[in-house]
């Protein structure tokens, strides 16, 4: 794999160099490896995200206007140690307590944890809200097994506009409670990424399969399955997600009428054109079954490295998460205008 | 001549020798973890020792509990990870738990074993058997329990043995916790790159106490 790097293991630092010239300004480095907004609102909720580095654009790219106020970040594919952790939550914290908004893996959830222990001794208050959109890596009676995957980018959008004007962190726990709820994922996989430091493969996988829902850094799922064409592939995704809603006793069944934001993932060197044939194919499917799409997110958000693979994320709207829906952002991840596509 | 009894400069020592012998390491741990995990664990473990390295060379410590101590800080602030987490665990809780005693001797070593495996159960969650550092860690601690009146050289080469073997039948499990809990059956047949890290520290520091 060709890569162009300076220091392979420097590659998380120099990254977050890179994407805090990227932000022109708007968000600045803290500490030895933290993101943070330049102006965060004495007395406003923080929202705090995070996680290894390596899956660029996220998380750290996620940091923006009515997004996340800061993001911690760690070396290439792990966790930010404890001491990262903290300083992103002291460097956000305006006295109203600190939201940890993060993709449900032990590495992370040991960490942060750690570092809301520490926050504790400055008197900041941190809640959780763990991430755990994967329906492929554990049944929905295991939620605390799944994994957190490219579901991540419309949660942290609507719980960032929800940030602006939660009046608690009791608040702003239930509404990211709701979003997390209502978002689920499939992703597929083709081939795998590389570390950066080693040049080797993250996974093996032969040429004529596909992991079926594999998680990004080459996680098993439900299964290997023959090539496919693009079409039948994303049937089954889809029927996957379906099947889940409908399996899972904490939620309703997806069903005609609901409306989703519909959010079709590139894991890294899936083209665009490859997203699109399959947002065509999804689309009728979701038609047929009488599903509204509210707004579309489409391209490479959640990556690992070259990786090739894409995944879907549905995220159920009701009229609250529309409001914060429809609240404009901007990021180096996920910019958008007021309202939605399709308004 | 062998050692029975450890001063703090000479864990301070021995735990530099443990660095270098896991940082010469990484291309082995690598592969075992890209076996049955992300690829990550040799990075990270080679990250963390050379912390260590910075943190304990050339410095005095009061106490062999206070350099396994800087140990597991060194770890935990610089690898991230659930490795860095528990492997910081192990030798915070165990140097903690050495208190100010000026000798390193059979008698700690279960001492920093045992508070240092509970902590990691404790906070990972995991058990043994699930295919974790802790099939390494705990054979070894239980080893060291049993050798509390034998002398450190002695003692520490059977508990190196014992957490080899804690290795060797982590490849027989089949894992629940940790980075091959996803894989099922498919976990078989190869070990636990966190065991392997287990055995390698263990007799890097036996290896140690025998030459000096």
């Amino acid at each position: 794999m060709k890569k162009l790097l300076n220091d392979p293991l420097r590659c998380a630092d120099e990254l977050l160099e890179g994407l805090v010239d990227a932000y022109n300004g708007d968000c600045l480095h803290v500490g030895t490896r933290s993101i943070v907004k330049k102006e965060i609102p004495e007395g406003k909720v923080a929202l705090l995200v995070g996680g290894g580095s390596g899956h660029e654009p996220i998380y750290h790219g996620l940091v923006g206007r009515n997004l996340a106020d800061g993001a911690a970040c760690g070396d290439i594919f792990a966790a930010p140690p404890p001491n990262i952790a903290l300083e992103a939550t002291q460097a956000v914290h305006r006295g109203k307590g600190v939201l940890y908004l993060y993709g449900n893996y032990a590495g992370d959830v040991l960490n942060f944890d750690l570092a809301a222990d520490l926050a504790s001794d400055d008197d900041i208050e941190v809640r959780t809200v763990l991430i755990w959109d994967d329906v492929c890596s554990a049944p929905p009676t295991r939620k605390k097994d799944r994994r957190g995957i490219a579901g991540l980018v419309p949660i942290v959008k609507l719980v960032g506009a929800a940030s602006q004007t939660a009046t608690s962190l009791d608040e702003l726990e239930a509404l990211a409670r709701k979003a997390v709820l209502q978002t689920r994922s499939v992703g597929v996989s083709m081939s795998p990424g590389s570390i950066p430091a080693t040049g080797k493969p993250t996974f093996e996988i032969a040429d004529d399969r596909i992991g079926l829902g594999m998680g990004i850094h080459g996680e098993p799922g439900v299964g290997e399955i023959p090539m496919a064409r693009a079409d039948d592939l994303v049937a089954q995704m889809i029927d996957l997600i379906f099947t889940d809603y409908q399996t899972d006793e904490e939620v309703a069944d997806l069903e005609a009428g609901n409306e989703i934001v519909l959010f079709v993932n590139s894991l890294g060197s899936t083209t665009m054109m490859e997203l699109l044939i399959a947002l065509r194919k999804a689309k009728s499917i979701l038609t047929e079954r009488g599903i509204q799409i509210y707004d579309v997110i489409i391209g490479p958000l959640v990556t690992c490295q070259e990786m090739s693979g894409l995944s879907f994320s549905f995220t159920r709207m009701d009229d609250e998460l529309k409001k914060y829906w429809d609240m404009p952002c901007q990021s180096v991840c996920y910019s958008k205008m007021e309202g939605h596509q399709g308004a | 001549m062998s050692k029975t009894t450890l001063t703090a400069s000479d864990v301070r020592d021995m735990m530099l020798v443990v660095a270098d012998r896991i940082i010469a390491a990484e291309p082995i741990l690598t592969d075992a973890d890209r076996a049955l995990g992300d690829g990550d664990h040799g990075l990270g473990m080679a990250r963390g020792m050379t912390a260590v390295k910075e943190a304990l060379a050339e410095k005095e410590f009061p106490s062999p509990g206070k350099v396994f101590i800087a140990v597991g800080a060194a770890m935990m602030s610089s690898m991230g990870g659930a490795s860095g987490a528990l492997f910081g665990m192990l030798f915070r809780a165990g140097g903690k738990a050495l208190g100010d005693g000026q000798s390193f001797t059979s008698v700690e070593l279960a001492t920093l074993l045992r508070n240092g495996v509970d902590q990691v159960m404790a906070k990972g969650g995991a058990k043994p058997g699930d295919k974790t550092m802790v099939d390494a860690l705990v054979p070894a601690t239980e080893k060291a329990e049993e050798l509390t009146d034998v002398p450190l050289n002695e003692a520490i080469r059977q508990v190196a043995n014992a957490a080899a073997d804690g290795r060797d039948a982590s490849e027989q499990m089949i894992a629940t916790m940790g980075r091959a809990k996803t894989l099922g059956d498919n976990s078989l047949g190869k070990p636990d790159a966190g065991a392997v890290s287990v055995a390698i520290i263990a007799a890097a520091m036996a290896d140690y106490v025998a030459v000096e």
